[in-house]
């Protein structure tokens, strides 16, 4: 949104780096000190988020890039080889910056004066700045500010990023920023440990007093971490995640739907005949108008994911979930972005930013797009609907076409689990990660930066149906209405699409499909259930709403085999070009998304045509 | 030799070496994993997965095998 201002005040302003460990609250002084005024991308060919944003100071304009969270500076990973090459000017499309402002968790002072030390020595002008200043002293510790500055030769303010105490001395700062830093001698530390015992010390003689421990983190842990009571308690919290989100999210969608719905028939009836109106409520609105109708539910999983983060709970259920996700290669990160890719994969991939380490970041992207998102669902509708007659298996409890829409979930659970191992036996081979996680204290969530975050996600999805989504339908409109034939549109097993339909063809045969299916496939990238409505029109069916019709034209025209196929077919192959897209945002090249979109066609294809023998040979 | 992985909740141990790749130790180093540090296991989460430990005021999740890897000298 503010990217041209940005570019335009880069020249002129000074720039600054917020440096420190994770969990010291450095994304909330970043938004504490730019507000909305910021800008979210990636490093160049690495998957760390940079967010570089601007504040006004009394003297002028000054842009603050929040760096990642490092516990060191030794290059060792993607954040601290960012974190080192921004501080040295290095990065490229960065200038180096002005100055540092320097993040500790003012509650472990003791434990995080060794970055401290390192990033003292870069030698660029800095202030150290000790957040949770309110919980220092809610729990009883303190700290002697003068004195651990006179020790490291910078200014040194307790602040509350939170509550926004202490800031005048940043803002200072910020105002004027010295040309030099001060030349001092901090001890040469050589191994972790040297470092440890001289951060111990050095807080020991600025008068650190470490806070007690908070009461009601350990009270609440006593269940969150108990070997029966913790798993309990996960999995009530998911449950109540995810039917709030389709208790909430459903009414929600299905006004957006009916607003979509609405408004494409308002520009219909305003607009004569056309190609205009052609393109807007066969082009636009179903791409754009299909993606957007997502965001209530979007905005409904962040928002949970948020306050489970900033309450802290996240990090228990991560350690809760990690023996079951170990079990298939990847740590208990990885399960809150897996579930979600249950409601949609986009949310999902943009929710595995919450796992630092980058090889089980990369894994779970790639394996999201396996869970059985809920555009998956009208197609299995469909599909299940025409094919399977209705009886029970478990009595009133189970009936034959849950039964298979329950199969279908599971295959879907299967292939990311299987891919899943195989990638880190491949691919993302290596030292099983590392599973290592501070357990912060619990915290009410800020509901002012939870609005920013929800802000933020909205702003980044509306954005991307405005332009690729929105370029995307455009293209397919296209390739669904040329060429033209004697100045009409053509019917559209005649149009480019229809064509490439039919040149799939061949390739479907041995699936059991037909061209029809193939140009369904082609108009699926829009978004998966469009096939739905493709194969209405291919059909003749007047309105495609009423399945019943389309569901008896499909049982005349495929066989049990060829259906069968195309469930499995959706089940595994990733027809959705949004999730293409979000996936090269988040890995930073086009490199993975081809691979996922290769692999997962594969894997969708030689599963359809075993499935299509498979039936046949049994019920054919 | 003792290790992390042998203590029980609530009870506290010297660390006295690391017994393990050198990135994984360097990585637990510097999370406060080095020799001389005393550790209290306070949590034990679900069967086999990772348990919290405190050292330096800090509550640090590891898995059992990197405990396993870590000598201690129990205290009495």
């Amino acid at each position: 949104m503010t990217a041209p201002a940005l570019t335009q005040i880069a020249a002129a302003a000074k720039l600054v780096a917020i440096v420190g460990p994770p969990n010291c609250g450095k994304s909330t002084l970043f938004n504490r000190l730019t507000g909305l005024r910021q800008k979210v991308g990636n490093y160049p060919g690495v998957t760390v988020e940079q967010r570089i944003g601007r504040m006004k100071s009394s003297t002028g304009w000054v842009e603050v890039v929040d760096l990642p969270g490092i516990s060191s500076l030794t290059a060792s990973s993607d954040d601290e080889r960012v974190t080192l090459d921004v501080l040295h000017g290095r990065m490229p499309g960065l200038r180096p910056p002005d100055a540092v402002l320097l993040l500790l968790d003012s509650t472990a002072v003791d434990r995080h004066l060794g970055l401290a030390a390192l990033v003292l020595k870069l030698g660029v002008p800095t202030l150290l700045a000790l957040n949770m200043s309110d919980e220092l002293h809610h729990r009883g510790g303190s700290l002697d500010e003068a004195a651990l500055s006179e020790q490291l030769g910078v200014s040194v303010q307790l602040i509350s990023a939170k509550f926004g105490h202490g800031l005048e001395a940043l803002y200072e700062f910020l105002a004027n920023l010295p040309n030099q830093a001060p030349r001092i001698q901090l001890p040469i530390l050589q191994s972790t440990p040297d470092c440890r015992r001289w951060a111990l010390r050095a807080a020991d003689q600025a008068g650190f007093r470490r806070p007690a421990r908070s009461v009601w983190t350990a009270r609440l842990d006593v269940l969150a971490l108990h070997p029966f009571g913790g798993p309990v308690l996960f999995v009530a919290v998911m449950i109540a995640v995810f039917q709030s989100i389709s208790v909430l999210a459903r009414p929600l969608q299905e006004l957006c739907e009916r607003a979509v719905q609405l408004s494409s028939a308002l520009v219909s009836a305003a607009l004569p005949p056309s190609t205009v109106r052609s393109i807007l409520t066969e082009g636009v609105w179903p791409g754009v108008g299909t993606v957007l109708s997502f965001l209530p539910q979007i905005l409904i999983l962040f928002l949970w994911i948020g306050i489970l983060e900033d309450s802290g709970y996240l990090t228990r259920a991560a350690v809760v979930a990690d023996r079951a996700m170990a079990k298939i290669g990847l740590q208990g990160k990885s399960f809150v972005p897996l579930l979600s890719g249950y409601a949609c994969a986009i949310p999902a991939i943009m929710a595995t930013r919450t796992i630092e380490n980058k090889r089980d970041r990369l894994a779970t992207i790639l394996i999201v797009p396996f869970m059985t998102c809920s555009a998956r669902l009208p197609v299995y509708t469909m599909i299940v609907a025409a094919f399977i007659p209705e009886h029970p298996l478990l009595g009133p409890v189970l009936g034959s076409r849950a039964a298979a829409m329950i199969g279908l979930y599971a295959a879907g659970f299967l292939g990311a689990a299987g891919t899943a191992w195989l990638l880190r036996s491949t691919v993302l081979r290596g030292m099983p990660s590392c599973f290592l996680m501070e357990m912060p204290p619990y915290r009410w969530p800020s509901f002012r930066f939870l609005a920013l975050q929800l802000l933020d996600r909205a702003k980044v999805f509306i954005y991307r149906a405005g332009t690729t989504i929105l370029a995307v339908s455009l293209g397919l409109w296209l390739l669904t209405h040329l060429p033209l034939r004697g100045g009409y549109f053509p019917r559209i097993e005649e149009s480019f699409a229809g064509k490439f339909g039919t040149g799939l063809a061949p390739v479907l045969k041995p699936l059991g499909l037909n061209w029809k299916v193939g140009v369904g496939l082609i108009t699926s990238l829009i978004a998966r259930e469009v096939i739905v409505g493709t194969l209405g029109t291919l059909y003749g069916i007047e309105r495609p709403g009423e399945s019943g019709n389309l569901a008896t034209a499909l049982h005349r025209d495929l066989t049990a085999g060829g259906a069968a196929a195309l469930v499995v077919f959706f089940a595994f192959a990733l027809q959705c070009f949004s999730t293409l897209v979000v996936v090269r945002r988040e890995t930073g090249s086009w490199k993975w998304p081809a691979l996922q979109f290769i692999y997962m066609g594969a894997f969708a294809y030689i599963s359809a045509w075993l499935t299509n023998h498979l039936v046949t040979a049994v019920f054919g | 030799m003792k290790t992390l992985a042998d203590l029980r909740r609530g009870e506290s141990a010297t660390i006295t070496r690391l017994v393990l790749g050198a990135d994984v130790a360097a990585r637990l180093m510097v999370a406060g994993f080095v020799p001389e540090a005393c550790v209290t296991l306070i949590h034990c989460g679900p069967v086999g997965g990772p348990r919290v430990y405190l050292l330096d005021g800090a509550e640090v999740a590891i898995r059992r095998e990197l405990a396993a890897g870590i000598q201690v000298e129990q205290h009495p």
